[in-house]
């Protein structure tokens, strides 16, 4: 077999890796924009905060510490303990719902029946707001995350291949525990969406806010909801991404990727967050893999917006939207 | 002083359609007019100049750029830095090629460039609409810094990567270089803000500004009554490039002397400028004015606050400084959609009645 | 009645009847796999009015978006003016003289009146980009000279004193009446009307009837307009078409209509057997 082909293989299966953590951000953006209309941009920035906030307990940070010396001249750091990582995620899930009830009372109440496209600047303006609370509240510097998932590469996948191409393939073990957690977050919400009395009121409240609340459900509870397992989203995004490559600002422009994915497989549509994320990370990959070298590399920052921008101009409705028909 | 449109009566539809059709309203401008052409330049030093005037003046024109596009037509750009950089890099080659015109043409043709580079990512704003216009710019954004990091016929080979403007004179005088004087970077582009607003106002008013607002406002019935949505569409891409463009030469040549396209204008430039229209005001020329002027002096009083008086340390600042543009944001889409360009407007309207309640 | 088609004739009051302006032969209109409109024919003729009307969902709105090329119909043409009709693009049916308003009301919010009724004005206005942003010769006159034929608009439909109040502060039955200045600020020779009175108590109806009559008479526009009013649809019309479950049950003067078996059916129901 060439020796391109085998390589390409390779970076094939690493696409689909990564194109699994695009999808887990594109999730959160579906979950949110089905439930209430809101197309998130902050869903980014709340998986840097959710990681921000995860490290900071598991290492004691003390938060706001650094605000708190500026102001009152102390040299306070930490608590000088450690958290174990699993209860240091259920505390930062704790985080991710009072925010979602924060964001939901302050922010959402007050913009009900406001434009889609208002709602948008109103969760850019979230963005900004939220990495500027997440930096004071536990600093900026790069962080390591390590929740104790494996990593490195996997030594079974290396030598089975080596076995029949002789070359080893170079799939990390973090990626693939990525990939069996966001298939198990998937089924677990689609259950609970299809399932469970709140997942039925999440889906009518999509449907129609006004019906929804003529048989009585709460728009607040349903939205709160929503935004709340969205953070839990933005959480598991934020622990792989974290683990992965650090906690740092580049994670928010990272989840930027997820905006092409949901272009490509339509706002609404989980299976199409699914397929849309594979996609784009296998083709920004593969592409800068053949093309990159021929024009100076670095094509990922800006594959994945051109691809979904020239694909939605011959296909406006996504991947598996429905033709829009346009009435007056 | 009254500010009242009682006994200032229009004989002409010509007089009803002055930029000012209030007495008072027109005084207030010569005024601002005279103060910003004939005392301004007199009395500023280097550190007004290069802190608060220039980034105002600058930011202004891209703001009302930006404004045409998105308060006008209705069309959400995140790719105000790719353009301002596709200005910048027109500008640099301009002034590097052809070092003997002048660089007022430089600037003007660096605008027409970013234009037509617009108009070309605008076209599919036939087919999606929204946020999903939004997204397709940002592909904008994020390929055009790419381009002028990676192709080197954009920053002549240097070996830096960087392009640095070359001194260049008007009438005679350095406007940019590092020999220039404050008062003459401050002029040229005050110059060059004077006629991008008044273009702007005259198209904002004239059938063309309609055929935006009807686009914006219902895109659909707007076609139906006879507005060409392509047509619409890519004169507003054109003129906002237009704007944008000369932001971004001005920024480059004038302003920073040196430029590399992801540090001068990544993706944070681009939410600036769309921060300062929402500020400021959607559809609005006074607010492009107003958000510009906001945005450009709260990181100057934050720094001096913060870090000059209460000895804060300077990243801190910045990250309140997120936390404070955040916050104002969503205040502002919350209680005043059309920004301050509305409470001036409301204030405005208040005064005209004063003293009386109704 | 189609012995006479292409003959000018003189109604009771007075008015001219010119020949066909517009017709619409065997148009079938499918969205997806459910039929609109189906295999529909009838003409408009020179100055008169005529109604469309039909009970709720008989596909009458459709049919008003196909004349204004907002839809394109799989099967059939349309003829204007005795030419057919190649698929356009719904402004360039505008630019061709057709105006129209809509059901629900379609103004721009964020505009002025007078801004909404100076859209209307479109076609009429044709400095270029340059000449505009200058503010300057040709962009100058033409705002002017716009200006004052919008102005008589808006003395014929007496809405003076909002002229520039923003069309979302309006009420209903000023939305309505702006949306007809615009439309006949087009100075088109079709005008549609989507329900021109809907949701208007007995006072507004009888003020829009009189401006729907008034339009025709001053100007001499062909109106075509779907109503439910009943009372208002007979005192208006010259013709009436019918309409059912997309198809046509009945065409021709009110009187005609309204002794048509398959109408009285259609409106009261029957028993089928």
């Amino acid at each position: 077999m060439p020796e391109q082909l085998i390589f390409g293989m390779e970076v094939f299966l690493n696409g689909l890796m990564a194109g699994v953590l695009y999808a887990l951000v594109a999730l959160g953006f579906v979950l949110i924009y089905k439930a209430s209309g809101i197309f998130n941009y902050a869903q980014g920035v709340m998986a840097l905060f959710s990681a921000l906030t995860l490290v900071g307990i598991m290492e004691g940070q003390v938060p706001f510490g650094h605000l708190i010396n500026a102001i009152f001249g102390t040299e306070i750091h930490g608590f000088g303990w450690h958290v174990p990582a699993f209860a240091a995620i259920l505390l930062t899930m704790g985080v991710m719902i009072l925010l979602a009830v924060i964001v939901q009372k302050c922010v959402f109440r007050h913009l009900v029946g406001q434009e889609p496209i208002i709602l948008f600047m109103a969760t850019i303006g979230l963005a900004y707001f939220l990495e500027g609370v997440g930096d004071i509240m536990w600093g900026s510097e790069i962080k390591k995350l390590d929740v104790g998932l494996p990593q490195g590469i996997n030594t079974l996948i290396d030598e089975t291949t080596f076995g029949w191409f002789g070359y080893g393939f170079f799939i990390d073990n973090l990626d693939i525990v990525a990939t069996v957690i966001a298939a198990l977050l998937v089924t677990a919400l689609v259950i609970f969406a299809q399932y469970t009395k709140q997942g039925r009121a999440m889906r009518a409240v999509a449907d129609d806010h006004q019906a929804a609340l003529s048989v009585g459900i709460s728009l607040n509870f349903v939205w709160v909801m929503v935004w709340s397992v969205a953070g839990f989203v933005a959480l598991v995004a934020g622990i792989m991404w974290g683990t992965k490559s650090g906690v740092q600002f580049s994670l928010s422009l990272i989840a930027l990727k997820a905006l092409p994915v949901l272009m490509l497989g339509g706002f609404t549509s989980i299976p199409g967050a699914i397929v849309g994320g594979l996609i784009i990370g296998v083709g920004e990959k593969l592409f800068e893999f053949a093309i990159g070298p021929m024009v100076g590399g670095a094509t990922e920052n800006w594959f994945a917006y051109v691809l979904a921008l020239i694909f939605l101009v011959f296909r406006p409705q996504g991947l598996f939207g429905e033709k829009i028909i346009e009435r007056v | 002083m009254f500010y009242r449109e009682a006994g200032d009566f229009k004989t002409s539809y010509k007089e009803d359609n002055q930029t000012f059709p209030i007495k008072f309203d027109r005084y207030r401008y010569y005024a601002v007019m005279f103060l910003a052409f004939a005392v301004v330049p007199f009395i500023v030093n280097d550190y007004w100049v290069n802190a608060i005037f220039l980034p105002f003046l600058i930011y202004s024109i891209a703001a009302i750029g930006l404004n045409i596009l998105t308060g006008y037509c209705g069309q959400v750009s995140l790719g105000t830095g790719g353009f301002m950089a596709v200005g910048a890099y027109a500008c640099y080659k301009l002034m590097t090629v052809f070092p003997e015109v002048s660089i007022i043409i430089h600037v003007l043709l660096a605008g027409g460039v970013t234009a037509f580079v617009c108009i070309l990512f605008g076209l599919p704003s036939l087919r999606i609409k929204g946020f999903y216009l939004a997204v397709a710019t940002l592909a904008a954004q994020f390929f055009l810094v790419w381009l002028f990091n990676r192709v080197p016929w954009f920053y002549n080979y240097s070996a830096s990567g960087q392009i640095n403007s070359p001194e260049r004179t008007v009438l005679d005088i350095a406007v940019t270089g590092p020999n220039t004087d404050a008062w003459a970077k401050y002029m040229f582009c005050l110059v060059f803000l004077t006629f991008c607003a008044l273009v702007a106002r005259n198209l904002t008013r004239g059938s063309v500004g309609r055929k935006w607002m009807a686009i914006r406002d219902m895109d659909i019935a707007a076609e139906i009554i006879g507005v060409n949505p392509l047509k619409a569409k890519i004169s507003a891409f054109g003129v906002s490039g237009f704007f944008v463009g000369i932001a971004g030469a001005l920024l480059f040549a004038v302003y920073l002397g040196a430029a590399e396209a992801g540090d001068s204008f990544g993706i944070t430039k681009s939410f600036l400028v769309l921060f300062m229209i929402i500020i400021g005001g959607l559809g609005s020329i006074f607010g492009s004015f107003a958000g510009a002027a906001f945005l450009v002096l709260l990181p100057v009083l934050l720094k001096n606050v913060l870090v000059g008086t209460l000895g804060w340390p300077t990243d801190l600042a910045a990250h309140f400084e997120f936390i404070i543009v955040g916050g104002l944001i969503i205040t502002f889409l919350i209680l005043e959609p059309h920004g301050l360009a509305q409470l001036w407007r409301v204030a405005k309207e208040k005064l005209r009645l004063w003293p009386f309640p109704h | 009645m189609n012995d006479m088609n292409h003959d000018s004739y003189v109604t009771a009051d007075g008015r001219t009847i010119g020949g066909v302006v517009m017709e619409m032969k065997n148009i079938t209109l499918r969205f997806g796999g459910v039929v609109a409109i189906q295999d529909i024919s009838f003409d408009i003729r020179q100055g008169e009015i005529r109604a469309i009307i039909g009970p709720n969902g008989a596909g009458k709105s459709s049919m008003l978006n196909v004349i204004s090329g907002f839809y394109n119909p799989q099967e059939g043409d349309v003829f204007y003016h005795g030419k057919k009709r190649k698929p356009m693009r719904p402004y360039q049916v505008a630019r061709q003289g057709i105006a129209r308003t809509f059901q629900n009301i379609a103004l721009f919010e964020g505009m002025s009146v007078l801004d909404n009724i100076m859209t209307g004005r479109l076609h009429q206005m044709k400095a270029g980009l340059f000449s505009q942003a200058l503010w300057a010769g040709r962009a100058n006159r033409e705002e002017v000279e716009n200006r004052e034929a919008v102005e008589k608009i808006i003395d014929f439909l007496e809405i003076q004193s909002i002229r520039k109040t923003p069309v979302g502060r309006l009420p209903y039955g000023l939305k309505k009446r702006v949306e007809l200045a615009r439309a006949l600020a087009a100075e088109p020779s079709i005008l549609l009307l989507d329900e021109p009175m809907a949701g208007m108590n007995v006072e507004e109806k009888e003020d829009m009837s009189r401006f729907i009559l008034d339009v025709n008479d001053e100007f001499g526009t062909t109106i075509a307009l779907i109503e439910h009013d009943m009372g208002v649809v007979m005192d208006l019309s010259d013709r009436v078409v019918v309409m059912d479950y997309g198809k046509k049950i009945g065409d021709g003067t009110p009187d005609d209509v309204r002794n048509n078996q398959a109408v009285i059916d259609a409106y009261l129901g029957v028993a089928h057997d």
